[in-house]
């Protein structure tokens, strides 16, 4: 690990000036995922300022819906009565994601924040375009089984490895920031961004923003959701696939449906052709084929992920089945039905 | 040093923090880049707590930080400063009036009484996660102990005899 200042922060305010001319300045939270990439050298901060003791972890009553702290943790978020009672989406997605000891320290801010899990990402001993502007992308060429199929670019081909995130899109969550030149708030859809030609910028905050909540809107979607992960071990393992699903139904016609699509693409994927397409459908099968396919439409996977395309489509259609039948994926009984 | 709100401390800066481990107060002097299990070994020869891939992966290092188990490789002593941090050599305390006759917490009379371990080094982590898991309240069943555990690794494969300890702990009343 590099040497680093390090600067307790007591306001928000004190934060983002400590950020201010500071080179390669970090926040740290939780720290689950960023000491782990300084300890391979991925991220080489010159300071880090500890924003742990600002008054962010609450999670309370806002405009109908609620206002999650960005310093709420993980384990806080998927276990709180509001949360597990008016968006179990989001509950459910939590606990799909990482271990306990982790989803106990990593924060919700820090959760949106997180890198991406691309072997060549990590490997400081290979270019890689979102580490090193400029030096390649050897995962095209490689090992990509566990990367993009949409969204891709000829410079980066990483996925966003967040479950919670998923959630947060398919839930149109916004996101509250607060930084050198005020506070603003970002659309879910519009936080991370496509890599393009600058795959090293994963989001669209802006250098010193700190992210201050995350507000969910008063919507209903407690009854017909599911969050659909599949993996390669049943348990504590990245996302090959996931789905969020959530619909509003009026008796079995669809009135709002929801989808977004995690480990498939630089951000949570989302469709909004297809969600429209399911609008006053039947909730059946057919609809939910249809919808996969548009979706599906899209994939352009590499030389090892092609299954995603396939694993993508019948997932879509599963997951759709579970949220119209109200029986959404369980988190410790894996067998999908 | 002594850590002011705002105020940089320099990267060769040693700074003064001060923490609970196993009921006993500490003053502490450390580099801000010390993770809590660095800190637990090297610095303090508590080397119950063990570093498997210092990753966040094995959950070998879990400790028990103001009574919630975290992975101590990926934390910083000087973010923890006041916390209290339970290792696994202070369990037995943990246990007050529940420890066993020969002084040990429940969970660790009962890894002995269902063999759950083989080699021994995930153990302390298995143990001190098994704590946290049963005073966090959120699994019940196999199936659900099986998940919460997951981010403990176990090379032995002892899992089902691990399960069966915390289930038999579990059905006397739990941690504490």
């Amino acid at each position: 690990m590099n040497r680093f200042d390090y600067v307790r922060a007591g306001t928000v305010a004190e934060a983002v000036q400590a950020f201010a001319g500071a080179e390669s300045a970090r926040f740290i939270a939780g720290g689950t995922n960023l000491i782990d990439l300084m300890k391979y050298d991925v991220e080489r901060p010159g300071r880090l300022i500890d924003i742990t003791r600002l008054p962010l972890g609450e999670i309370a009553e806002h405009d109908g819906g609620l206002r999650i702290g960005a310093l709420a943790t993980n384990a806080t978020v998927a276990y709180d009565d509001r949360v597990r009672a008016r968006y179990p989406l989001l509950a459910d997605a939590i606990l799909a994601g990482a271990s306990a000891q982790l989803r106990n320290a990593a924060s919700t801010g820090g959760n949106l924040l997180q890198r991406t899990r691309c072997y060549y990402f990590y490997d400081t001993g290979t270019p890689c375009n979102k580490r090193q502007p400029g030096s390649g992308c050897p995962a095209i060429q490689g090992v990509n089984r566990i990367h993009a199929i949409f969204g891709t670019s000829p410079h980066c081909i990483a996925t966003h490895p967040s479950d919670m995130c998923v959630a947060l899109a398919a839930l149109e969550a916004k996101v509250q920031v607060s930084g050198p030149e005020g506070e603003r708030s970002i659309p879910f859809a519009e936080f991370h961004r496509l890599p393009g030609d600058q795959p090293e910028k994963d989001t669209n905050l802006r250098p010193g923003e700190i992210i201050v909540s995350v507000d969910l809107a008063d919507r209903d979607f407690s009854r017909h959701y599911t969050y659909l992960k599949l993996r390669d071990r049943l348990s504590y393992a990245f996302a090959l696939v996931s789905v969020a699903a959530a619909l509003e139904l009026d008796g079995d016609t669809v009135k709002t449906a929801r989808l977004a699509l995690g480990g498939v693409a630089h951000k949570p994927w989302r469709n909004e052709e297809a969600e429209a397409l399911l609008q006053g459908k039947p909730a059946t099968r057919e609809s939910f084929q249809a919808a996969a396919d548009l979706v599906v439409a899209e994939a352009k996977p590499q030389a090892g992920n092609a299954f995603k395309a396939e694993l993508a489509r019948r997932a879509i259609v599963r997951g759709l089945e579970q949220a119209a039948a109200g029986t959404p994926q369980s988190i410790t009984d894996k067998r999908i039905q | 040093m002594l850590i002011e709100s705002g105020s940089p401390v320099a990267a060769d800066t040693k700074v003064g923090i001060s923490l609970t481990i196993n009921g006993q107060h500490r003053e502490l002097q450390v580099a801000p880049w010390t993770t809590l299990l660095d800190l637990l070994r090297e610095h303090l020869d508590l080397t119950g707590t063990k570093k498997g891939c210092d990753h966040g992966q094995c959950g070998a290092c879990t400790v028990l930080v103001n009574g919630t188990r975290v992975n101590s490789c990926l934390t910083l002593a000087v973010m923890k400063d006041g916390a209290e941090i339970t290792t696994v050599e202070g369990l037995s305390g943990l246990a007050n009036e529940g420890a066993g006759t020969n002084g040990l917490h429940p969970i660790q009379e009962a890894f002995i009484e269902h063999d759950a371990f083989q080699c021994g080094y995930c153990t302390p982590g298995q143990l001190c996660s098994s704590v946290g898991m049963m005073n966090e309240g959120h699994a019940h069943s196999r199936d659900e102990i099986r998940e919460a555990m997951s981010g403990n690794i176990c090379r032995c494969g002892a899992y089902t005899n691990i399960v069966d300890a915390i289930e038999d702990v579990m059905a006397q009343g739990g941690a504490r």
